[in-house]
């Protein structure tokens, strides 16, 4: 083969621009795809991870309240009776208040000081409340140290922050404040005067939020024993039996408006599954991963219709002289392996201007928009993906043009 | 001329029928994918008050005690509530009002009705005049009834829809978080996007439905929503009244209708934090800002990163179909090397046979550009079904209509530009020799 690339270098001198614009096309093509394949995969990423919840039997109330006069021991009450209801239908496990959930996309974080003077914060910390049954409502896997009490957990009202002495940490964090694996009994601050004390630990436990600048956060998150009796309102995450969730979700309202008609659920989206709530948190991620891929499919079946359109008028043009080369002795393959390395020769020097262009890509979205850096991988796959597809692309004209008679050279003279 | 020069281009549009139909649909979708990135793009970076958004200023001063010791560092994004009453206060701009957001409980009369939560913004008085907004009936309340505690309120176009059916509301009593309020205005459409004023709660297609008096909703205790910022051990979590020395959670807004003036105002922003340092109140050196509306937006970068990124990729994809077209265009006119021959031949001038060849590369243009109209059109109804904020502003206005066919056009006719110009290089008299 190799004795080839010195006429197709002659041959593709005479053609200049039409070389050098496949090559440019395949380059942008690279660029474009590499990039597109990245912010997919980092899309997709986000997408499949796990949130710690029992998903398939979990759903979350939004309860408003509709008195908005209501003293904290008012609401408390009746956020006790209403979890007594809900705790009682045959078709619910468990249930517990809380004042956010993991995949809301977005709710109350603190910071995390190992000391009360400490003035930059040693990290954050997604911060949810509920009550003993928050851990097994949620269906989270304690791994170490115990669950909380029923009398640890304190009331919070309204107008109040409290610090409870006693916390469950997600492992994540965990690790982070005290790297050496020994949280337990151990102790931090969290935007408060006073300590809180480690007694559990979860494993994984997702944050409120799936934006980007919580990326460096990932996975930290506190649980407070606490009931967040706010008098605008509540949210009941309640875990059904194993096959029951359609049941619970049409029980559950029913339950709390029979205890107490003044409160709001949204008939909308008041009660949402995970699947829900799931499908809601990644909708924008999903749907830039979607366009990144129609638009990477379009790209390269634009680059390789352009392929073929400029092969097929090559071959055309070249029909006397392949049939010169066919009277002379070439067998239809070297025709067919000439056609094939010509663009095969195209497509490496458009790519090696590609990678330098997709870096580049890359490099204006990492400082224009704090994205990651792009690793060699996904550039190495867009290179064999475009030398692949020019050589397809190549194959059709390339096996008409291995065709032409060697009569040809005769004819048109 | 250009008739004939337009019959050629058909004729030689139609003999190749594959290579044209490629060559429209890459334009095409290379029109309709920048079209539509752009226009979102363009919507979301509108001007929120077109006329009056240069006036209008955001002043930011640093109350903060620990944190941010470094120089250069950010002042807050919003005030304290006592700073804010100072600059209120003060009256040093044209007009001024300090504000922030909530969602109250409108509890209607009829027990028909079940309650139902709105967005509310509580806002002193000079909001109304300060941003413009249209009153449908009525009008805002005055500064008097700010510091009297007014039961006032004003309500937007859809409430009013929603509760009266439309009617001059005005006068008539509303009962929102178990107070009673006298209506006193009612909004027209108003719904400034970027919702520029209060970037917490949102920042687009969030307009407030019902708008109490400032010192009338901290007076009832009404529910705060959106960013609120502390420091030191002033406070942590959720609650409804912050400190109001150690949290920032409100807005405040001044007009200002001079350059001079607002030199003037940045210039009181620092006395008056000199005056709060000397009170012990800040701790810092002054450290204060004063943007307009734009300067502000583009500081908050309010346009989600994603549609800018779609944006630049959407325009590599146009480049990349032009790329494409260009090789596509020379390979069709190098191979009509023989018919432009025996026009130059003829007596055609090589001009002559340029305009031609661009006439040809124009046709595909239009043609490419009405593709790209239609395809930025399904692109954007696609965007207006996501369950973003901002789905429901992607449209297509006349200035984007043009700019499609302008950028249709024009980047065709420059893609023709290198092929027609080499097809006009062959010499008359090779290509007659070779038939």
């Amino acid at each position: 083969m190799n004795f080839q690339v010195r006429p197709i270098l002659t041959a593709l001198r005479q053609h200049k621009a039409g070389t050098l614009l496949i090559a440019l096309q395949i380059a942008l093509t690279l660029a474009i795809v590499c990039n597109a394949l990245f912010i997919i995969h980092q899309r997709l990423g986000n997408l499949s991870a796990s949130s710690g919840v029992d998903e398939a039997n979990v759903f979350v109330i939004t309860n408003m309240w509709a008195d908005m006069g209501q003293s904290t021991s008012q609401v408390d009450a009746q956020v006790r009776a209403d979890l007594i209801a809900l705790r009682q239908l045959p078709a619910v496990r468990d249930a517990t208040p809380a004042s956010g959930y993991p995949l809301r996309g977005g709710g109350w974080d603190n910071f995390v000081t190992m000391t009360p003077e400490q003035v930059k914060p040693t990290t954050d910390a997604a911060v949810y409340t509920g009550d003993e049954h928050f851990i097994d409502t949620l269906g989270l896997n304690l791994v170490a140290g115990r669950n909380f009490r029923p009398d640890e957990v304190m009331v919070m009202g309204t107008q109040e922050a409290v610090t409870p002495p006693t916390v469950i940490v997600s492992k994540v964090l965990a690790d982070r404040l005290f790297p050496d694996g020994d949280a337990l009994g151990k102790s931090f601050y969290a935007m408060g005067a006073t300590p809180t004390t480690i007694v559990g630990i979860v494993d994984p436990l997702h944050r409120q939020g799936v934006d980007s600048w919580s990326n460096g956060y990932a996975g930290q998150a506190l649980i407070w024993p606490l009931r967040a009796d706010d008098s605008r309102g509540v949210f009941y995450i309640v875990r059904a039996r194993p096959g029951q969730l359609a049941d619970a979700m049409r029980e559950a309202p029913k339950a709390l408006y029979a205890q107490n008609r003044l409160r709001i659920i949204d008939s909308k989206d008041g009660i949402q599954d995970y699947a829900t709530i799931r499908h809601k948190v990644y909708d924008r991620d999903r749907g830039m991963a979607i366009l990144m891929g129609i638009i990477s499919v379009v790209l390269l079946a634009i680059t390789a219709a352009g392929i073929v359109g400029l092969t097929s008028f090559w071959v055309g043009q070249r029909r006397k002289q392949i049939g010169v080369r066919r009277a002379l002795g070439a067998r239809q393959r070297d025709i067919l392996a000439y056609f094939l390395t010509e663009n095969f020769l195209i497509s490496v020097s458009g790519t090696v201007l590609g990678i330098v262009l997709g870096f580049a890509f890359n490099l204006w979205t990492v400082t224009r928009f704090a994205m990651d850096r792009m690793s060699l991988a996904y550039v190495g796959a867009g290179v064999l993906v475009l030398v692949l597809l020019g050589q397809a692309a190549t194959l059709a004209p390339a096996l008409r043009a291995s065709r032409v008679s060697p009569v040809e050279a005769t004819r048109s003279v | 001329m250009l008739a004939y020069y337009l019959d050629l281009a058909l004729r030689s549009l139609k003999r190749n029928k594959a290579l044209t139909a490629l060559m429209v649909l890459a334009i095409a979708l290379g029109i309709g994918a920048s079209m539509t990135t752009l226009t979102v793009l363009h919507v979301l970076s509108g001007d929120p008050l077109p006329g009056r958004s240069g006036t209008l200023y955001y002043p930011q001063i640093d109350p903060r005690d620990n944190s941010g010791q470094l120089p250069g560092v950010e002042p807050p994004e919003q005030v304290t509530l006592t700073d804010g009453l100072n600059l209120l206060h003060a009256g040093r701009a044209d007009r001024q009002a300090l504000m922030t957001g909530g969602s109250v409980p409108i509890q209607p009369d009829s027990s028909a009705v079940d309650p139902f939560y709105v967005e509310s913004r509580y806002t002193t008085a000079d909001f109304f005049p300060m941003f413009g907004t249209r009153f449908r009936y009525g009008r805002g309340w005055n500064a008097a009834d700010d510091e009297a505690k007014a039961r006032e309120v004003v309500i937007n176009g859809e409430l009013n829809e929603r509760l009266f059916g439309g009617a001059d509301s005005v006068g008539r009593n509303l009962r929102i978080a178990d107070a009673s309020f006298r209506i006193v205005g009612v909004l027209d459409d108003w719904e400034p996007n970027p919702h520029f004023y209060d970037l917490n709660t949102g920042s687009y297609g969030r307009a407030e439905q019902v708008f109490v008096p400032l010192q009338t909703a901290l007076d009832l205790k009404m529910e705060h929503n959106g960013s609120n910022d502390c420091w030191g051990r002033g406070a942590g979590g959720v609650g409804r009244i912050y400190p109001s020395e150690s949290c920032v959670w409100l807005q405040f807004w001044v007009q200002l209708d001079s350059s001079s003036k607002a030199a003037d105002y940045q210039q009181f922003l620092v006395n008056y934090s000199q005056e709060q340092k000397a009170l012990g109140r800040f701790a810092k050196a002054p450290n204060v800002r004063l943007r307009n509306v734009m300067q502000w937006l583009a500081h908050e970068r309010v346009v989600p990163d994603d549609v800018r990124l779609q944006t630049g990729l959407a325009f590599g994809f146009l480049l990349v179909c032009l790329v494409n077209t260009v090789g596509l265009m020379l390979a069709k006119f190098m191979r009509r090397a023989g018919d432009l021959g025996v026009r130059r031949a003829l007596g055609a001038s090589k001009r002559s046979l340029f305009g031609q060849l661009l006439v040809e590369s124009g046709v595909i243009g239009v043609v490419g550009g009405v593709g790209g109209l239609l395809l930025a059109g399904l692109g954007l109804w696609v965007v207006r079904q996501r369950p973003s904020s901002y789905a429901a502003l992607a449209h297509l206005d006349g200035t984007m209509l043009l700019t499609t066919f302008a950028l249709a056009l024009g980047s065709t006719l420059l893609a023709g530009m290198l092929p027609a110009w080499r097809a006009c290089q062959v010499p008359p008299a090779l290509q007659l020799k070779s038939n």
